[in-house]
């Protein structure tokens, strides 16, 4: 297990550099340094602005700087457009409230999608199965950019009840849309993915044999069927949490969250390069430790696999 | 028992009309397919939106960047989708033909999902079938890369690179097309490991054919079934991702449309009356997502009975 993790630890170091090196060359490789677009500055002015941000140095130097403040002071670096704050100060700004509606949005949409999932299959070919099916099949066509509208439409414009965007704190009216924006198409996967391996589990022969042997069927599905039937979702939250800190992107934009997604799309639009690189960066180690995460679980829960 | 009877019955058909004419796989795949009335319902939506795609410009009464100068800015009172003025869906709040701008996003959208699951099936079918045939080292590096480039945020990084190189419809075709063959070389290489050891390879390393000449002869037409299963269902994803993108504003810019920036564009518009606009563009992207993934289920079904 130890090696396990040391394995796979050395994968996600150069991962990162990876990620690291791309944004800063995608960046470097940009027509027009940080401070072309503004009023023409002075060549003296220019090279004193340089020599500040420290883009005068060699092109190996710089990368090593940026790494190494990224990599030990988990330092970003300043804001090319906003002058007066730093990426950590807008990341410790905007991370908070994607990370309150982000994962209000993965718990429900796991507990909603598996509990579906698995009545699903213990009432096969019930009405409540077909119903089942139909949301997952419905799902899947609705993406967070397509709910988010719909939510609105409904709620805001046609019956009054919620406010079609803003934070306030995260109180929960302003929960409400964003969270079931962002977790209704995962849910539905997730629904799907329990259904068909609880149909199997319960296929299988230890199932007979615990029925056979007179267990009560909530015993039979909580300690014999659970378990073996969450393996596959546990290998399907690793690129549903990716999936959900991109949508978030445009949950922040559509809601105006004020979350790190509306920080990225604006430095986008403003070609803020050092805002975009950091948040990249930052999505990237928490898709990695996530990843490592659920690799984890999935290897304590399924005592099979040996490293 | 009455359907046990049917199956009997079906199995002595099909082994006496096996005897009769020796059926390819793919001829039974394709009566397979033909049975499976979702996919079958997905393939007639599919073709149906491809003809209001190449054939609707025809119908519409207006050019999709004709500007209608008495509806602008009045589109919820004038705009709406009638007959009588040939606006078919309606304006948009600027004036444009709705039916027009429609026609224009789904040719981009549909083009961006079927551009993308090409590039991802050529790149991704060589990439994964040169690393599976070859194996050993070379193999390890190559599967290393795409563990390490699958790590990556990649919306994250394909927005960055939007942004850096210009937001263009090229760019979003290279964008795309650099991320989406990753998962396909998994696939393909898994089938190939599985594939190399047969005989027919045997006899084709024996009879002194090259390792390059393998690969596209006898690797590559065997991972069709496969590839194709695949290669249906990823084409959604790519309209998924561009549309994606173009709701971000990032992605597809004027005067250009896609599916979503309409969508977009109607719900930045809904709340002063003109639903249409969202209504429209949604239709036919939630219709056609639907038919691809009902198309590629039945795929797969009809070329992988065993998997049901």
């Amino acid at each position: 297990m130890l090696n396990y993790i040391i394995k796979r630890l050395a994968i996600a170091v150069p991962t990162l550099l990876v990620l690291i090196i791309i944004s800063f060359l995608l960046m470097h490789a940009a027509p027009g340094g940080p401070f072309t677009s503004e009023r023409a500055v002075p060549p003296e002015v220019l090279a004193n602005l340089e020599a500040k941000y420290g883009l005068n140095e060699p092109l190996y130097k710089q990368i090593a700087t940026y790494v190494y403040n990224v990599v030990f002071h988990f330092d970003f670096g300043p804001s090319f457009v906003y002058k007066d704050r730093t990426v950590n100060e807008i990341i410790a700004q905007g991370f908070p409230i994607t990370l309150k509606y982000g994962a209000i949005a993965f718990v429900l949409a796991v507990l909603i999608g598996v509990t579906l999932g698995v009545f699903a299959a213990i009432y096969h070919n019930s009405w409540l199965d077909y119903l089942a099916v139909g949301v997952s099949i419905g799902a899947q066509v609705l993406p967070n950019f397509v709910m988010a509208p719909i939510l609105v439409l409904i709620f805001t414009l046609w019956l009054g009840w919620l406010p079609g965007g803003g934070w306030q704190g995260g109180q929960w009216q302003f929960l409400v849309m964003p969270v079931i924006a962002l977790a209704t198409s995962y849910m539905a996967s997730i629904a799907r993915i329990t259904r068909s391996s609880m149909l199997e589990v319960l296929n299988s022969n230890h199932i007979r044999t615990a029925t056979a042997k007179g267990l009560p069927t909530h015993t039979v599905i909580l300690r014999h069927a659970l378990k073996p039937a969450m393996l596959p979702v546990i290998s399907y939250l690793g690129p549903t949490f990716v999936s959900m800190i991109t949508g978030s992107v445009v949950i922040d934009m559509y809601f105006s969250t004020g979350g790190i997604g509306l920080w990225f799309v604006n430095s986008a639009l403003n070609r803020d390069y050092s805002v975009m690189m950091g948040i990249t960066i930052l999505i990237g180690v928490l898709t990695i430790s996530f990843n490592l995460l659920v690799d984890l679980l999935y290897a304590w829960i399924d005592p099979r696999i040996r490293y | 028992m009455r359907i046990e009877h049917e199956k009997l019955d079906g199995l002595a058909d099909r082994m006496v009309e096996a005897e009769v004419k020796g059926r390819s796989p793919w001829a039974d795949a394709r009566k397979r397919f033909a049975h499976n009335k979702a996919a079958m319902a997905g393939l007639i939506v599919l073709i149906l939106v491809g003809c209001f795609a190449a054939f609707g410009n025809l119908i519409a009464q207006y050019p999709n960047d004709f500007t209608d100068f008495t509806i602008m800015g009045r589109a919820a009172e004038l705009g709406q989708p009638s007959f009588a003025n040939g606006h078919y869906f309606g304006t948009d709040d600027s004036g444009r033909d709705l039916f027009a701008r429609v026609v224009q996003g789904t040719q981009i959208s549909l083009m961006v999902g079927v551009v993308g699951a090409a590039i991802a099936v050529i790149v991704g079918t060589l990439y994964g079938a040169t690393a599976g045939y070859v194996g050993g080292r070379v193999d390890n590096i190559m599967m290393r890369i795409v563990d390490i480039l699958m790590a990556i945020p990649y919306m994250f990084v394909l927005i960055l690179l939007l942004v850096i190189f210009g937001r263009s419809i090229g760019m979003l075709f290279v964008g795309i097309g650099l991320l989406s063959w990753l998962d396909m070389s998994r696939i393909v290489r898994g089938q190939t490991l599985s594939l190399k050891n047969k005989e027919f390879i045997e006899a084709a390393q024996a009879t002194g054919v090259s390792s390059f000449r393998i690969i596209l002869r006898h690797i590559v037409p065997n991972l069709l079934g496969v590839v194709a299963v695949y290669a249906t269902l990823l084409v959604p994803l790519m309209i998924l991702t561009e549309s994606f993108i173009s709701f971000l504003g990032l992605g597809v810019q004027n005067p250009n449309t896609s599916w979503g920036k309409l969508i977009a564009e109607g719900a930045s518009t809904m709340q002063y009356g003109t639903l249409w606009q969202l209504a429209f563009p949604l239709f036919f992207f939630v219709i056609t997502l639907f038919a691809f993934f009902f198309v590629g289920d039945g795929l797969r079904d009809a070329l992988d009975p065993k998997d049901r």
